[in-house]
């Protein structure tokens, strides 16, 4: 299942993150990591981006990018 | 909108720092994940006013400040906040730079004490690249309200550095930093970073390499050989090249590339995933900080975020999210509308009784009739006007901005709009620069640099000036006020006026994601990139603090520019408008020369000529029509918006000539202090060029477009 699919308030937790460059360092940074619990909790007005709880913050990804995370 | 004296002149260049820095004792960067409070931390050391935020990528250079404690002198430097050190942003590459290469005594990391766990990510990565650091750990009131202990003294045992807790707004948590940050510079305590320990593979590459490198780095640089090595393994150009820039050093050489070569042969040995080695690095790093996290964090209440959650929701939501939003802009406006209306009127009144005492004084001193009337009619009046008409409205918006901003509402901006920005091709970032921009489109270019795409950040300094600053609002509210308001009568004017700025508002959104689009599609060709943002936390907002601050610094920041522009302007308009040639005044030729132009554009001539001699600061634009109407005309006394209107009524002005004003207050050419941004943000004339003609056509083409229909149906 990829990050996308999780439904909202369910914990997920990273197996792959297949994004490349830029984008996979900086998910990196904000401590996405194989193992890192992951959480969907708001949705914007237009359904994308969703945000999601990853070690105690809050960040927004865009449906594009997180297609390409997979869950365990 | 960081706009204050020290966010848009301090933008060091690495020279002057180094001249600042041999004149203090002492050097102390200032590092952290974006919107830790470390800009209030500098600021309260530093007795520096630089502009805070509650939203990720404020202090988008560095800048520095003075602070004496103990009758020492240390330099602060105030650096951008980041995640990490090892992307290559514009600001990581700063904050590495300076922390590595900048060899500050003293690096202090201010931590989120809400989130330790992730920001300890970037302690151990600046472990790596100096061994004076000190960790303090800020916003403990706030862990303490969601009910998060954090034992500081394990932290420090962990860390091996010393670890300060501190409540930025509390002055006197700030000794202690000051404290440490002196007896880690005078060498007093001795420091022993816990640096990560990495996978045996990644380790025994290290040793690999280490004699090499060690044979050419500087002896000052020792310290960093084994963060050298780490890059080597990971095989990052950008930052070797900078690394060999630095020290003057080349990693290049052919035992080094054999080394690396070796080293990557027994990766592959061991199924170690060589390009890869980055993730492995990485996991490291976190899986400690998770580790030391867990060990010196308790969460007593597990819900310790719903408040923030449920406020989230209902501001993120499919219905409400964005009437919402509106609906807080427009709020703003009103209050902006209505409050304003009363100062304004008590200024003028002011500045009328003592333009008599000045007429008075000037006849005592027998001052010649010529340099009267250029001071007082010239000079005087357009100050007056200007401080008059611009100061009320700034005075009330500006604070009321501010505080929405350090609630920590614009991120929630962003992400609310970031759907249309992709549908644009841009980056959802562009609506936070786009928000800046409501503040002064100059910052809101600097801002740009949060965007990470180069292509992205070009179309959202492009676009900036489609949404109206803070210059350009008086005139926005004062013309619909007049033309629009004035068709209703009490409450109702006051809420039509708003209704009235807010779709000029909406129009300049509009047009910035219908421009970006174009743009993408044409000159700036590309796909949308990828859209990380942080949503911080919602604060409580300092409100006395925000009041003054922002009255004192943004609002008379502003005004002082506007009034440095407008005095020369006045006695330039005055001379145009009284030296004749042939019976005429030049400001009349001038008028007369723009006129037919300008009346297609459902406009006259005098506008015309005021929007580009308001180049240097768009405050001044209205101030300079009623001074050309004035000096030209017939001269009443002006006390009210009401006045203004009748000054303009009897030179011609329609509700058509209003809209028209409004539409090309929105669309027309940016202020020479954003033109100057855009060149030094983008290093190109071109663009530049671009940027002041893009919005221009718009609003000629607007303009004339809403004068045809008007004159078909009218």
């Amino acid at each position: 299942m990829t990050l996308y699919e999780l439904p909202l308030n369910e914990v997920g937790i990273v197996k792959d993150i297949n994004c490349i460059g830029n984008i996979r360092r900086r998910l990196l940074d904000l401590g996405l990591i194989k193992g890192t619990p992951i959480i969907p909790i708001l949705k914007s007005p237009s359904g994308d981006p969703t945000a999601f709880e990853i070690r105690k913050t809050i960040i927004a990804l865009r449906k594009e990018d997180s297609k390409l995370i997979d869950l365990k | 909108m960081g706009l204050t004296s020290s966010s848009t002149g301090s933008n060091l260049l690495n020279k002057e720092l180094m001249n600042i820095q041999k004149k203090c004792d002492f050097t102390v960067a200032f590092a952290g994940n974006p919107n830790v409070g470390k800009s209030t931390i500098f600021n309260s050391l530093t007795g520096m006013h630089q502009h805070t935020g509650n939203w990720p990528g404020k202090t988008v250079s560095n800048a520095s400040g003075i602070c004496n404690y103990n009758n020492r002198d240390y330099l602060l430097v105030d650096i951008p906040g980041t995640y990490s050190l090892m992307s290559n942003s514009q600001e990581e590459e700063i904050a590495r730079d300076y922390i590595c290469f900048g060899k500050p005594d003293a690096t202090v990391i201010i931590l989120d004490a809400t989130c330790i766990e992730r920001n300890l990510n970037l302690v151990f990565q600046t472990m790596e690249i100096t061994k004076n650091i000190i960790v303090c750990v800020n916003l403990l009131d706030e862990a303490k309200k969601k009910k998060i202990e954090i034992n500081l003294e394990k932290l420090e045992t962990l860390l091996g550095v010393p670890v300060v807790g501190t409540i930025a707004r509390k002055r006197r948590t700030l000794k202690n930093l000051l404290n440490v940050i002196e007896q880690v510079c005078t060498k007093k305590r001795h420091l022993e970073p816990n640096c990560i320990t990495y996978l045996p593979a990644i380790e025994d590459a290290i040793l690999l390499l280490t004699g090499e490198v060690n044979k050419i780095t500087p002896q000052d640089f020792k310290y960093i050989n084994r963060w050298i090595c780490l890059k080597l393994l990971d095989d990052d150009q950008k930052i070797i090249q900078s690394i060999e820039k630095a020290l003057h050093i080349s990693l290049h050489s052919d035992k080094i590339i054999q080394k690396q070569n070796d080293a990557r042969k027994n990766f592959t040995k061991i199924d170690l995933d060589s390009n890869n080695i980055k993730d492995d690095i990485v996991s490291s790093i976190m899986k400690k900080s998770e580790d030391v996290a867990k060990q010196v964090c308790t969460f007593k209440n597990k819900e310790y975020n719903l408040r923030n959650k449920k406020i989230d929701k209902i501001l993120t939501s499919k219905k409400f999210g964005i009437p919402i939003m509106v609906a807080f802009l427009g709020i703003i406006f009103w209050i902006t509308i209505v409050g304003a209306n009363y100062p304004s009127q008590l200024l003028s009144s002011l500045f009328n009784i003592l333009q008599e005492k000045l007429l008075a004084l000037f006849y005592f001193l027998r001052v010649p009739t010529f340099i009267t009337e250029l001071l007082i009619n010239g000079m005087y009046k357009t100050l007056a006007w200007v401080i008059s008409v611009m100061l009320p409205p700034m005075a009330i918006f500006f604070p009321l901005f501010t505080l929405l901003e350090d609630l920590g509402y614009l991120p929630r901006i962003a992400f609310n709009l970031d759907n249309y920005f992709k549908k644009a091709c841009t980056s959802g970032k562009q609506a936070l620069t786009m928000c800046m921009g409501f503040g002064c489109n100059a910052c809101g270019v600097v801002g740009t640099r949060i965007i990470d795409s180069p292509r992205e950040r070009l179309i959202a300094m492009l676009t900036n000036a489609f949404v109206p600053c803070n210059g350009r609002f008086p005139l926005l509210i004062t013309i619909s006020t007049i033309f629009i308001g004035s068709y209703f009568t009490g409450m109702t004017s006051s809420i039509v006026s708003t209704l009235c700025v807010l779709l000029v508002i909406l129009i300049g959104i509009f047009l910035t994601l219908i421009i970006s689009k174009i743009l993408s599609k044409t000159v700036l060709k590309g796909f949308p990139s990828s859209f990380i943002l942080e949503l911080p936390p919602y604060r409580k907002p300092q409100v006395g603090k925000v009041l003054v601050r922002s009255l004192l610094d943004r609002t008379l920041f502003v005004l002082g520019r506007a009034i440095s522009v407008a005095a020369p302007v006045g006695i330039v308009i005055w001379l145009f408008a009284n030296i004749t040639i042939g019976n005429v005044s030049i400001l009349t030729y001038i008028a007369n020369f723009l006129d037919p132009f300008a009346k297609l554009m459902g406009i006259d001539g005098y506008i015309l000529s005021a929007f580009i001699l308001g180049i240097p600061a768009n405050e001044i634009v209205l101030p300079i029509i009623l001074m050309s109407y004035l000096a030209t005309g017939s001269l009443v006394d002006i006390d009210n918006t009401f006045a203004i209107g009748e000054i303009l009524k009897q030179n011609g002005w329609t509700l058509l000539t209003g809209i028209n004003v409004m539409i090309f207050t929105l669309l027309h050419f940016p202020c020479g202090t954003t033109l100057i941004s855009i060149k030094k943000e983008s290093g190109s004339l071109k663009w530049t060029l671009f940027a002041f003609v893009l919005p221009t056509i718009c609003g000629i083409i607007l303009c004339m477009l809403t004068t045809g229909v008007w004159n078909l149906i009218i």
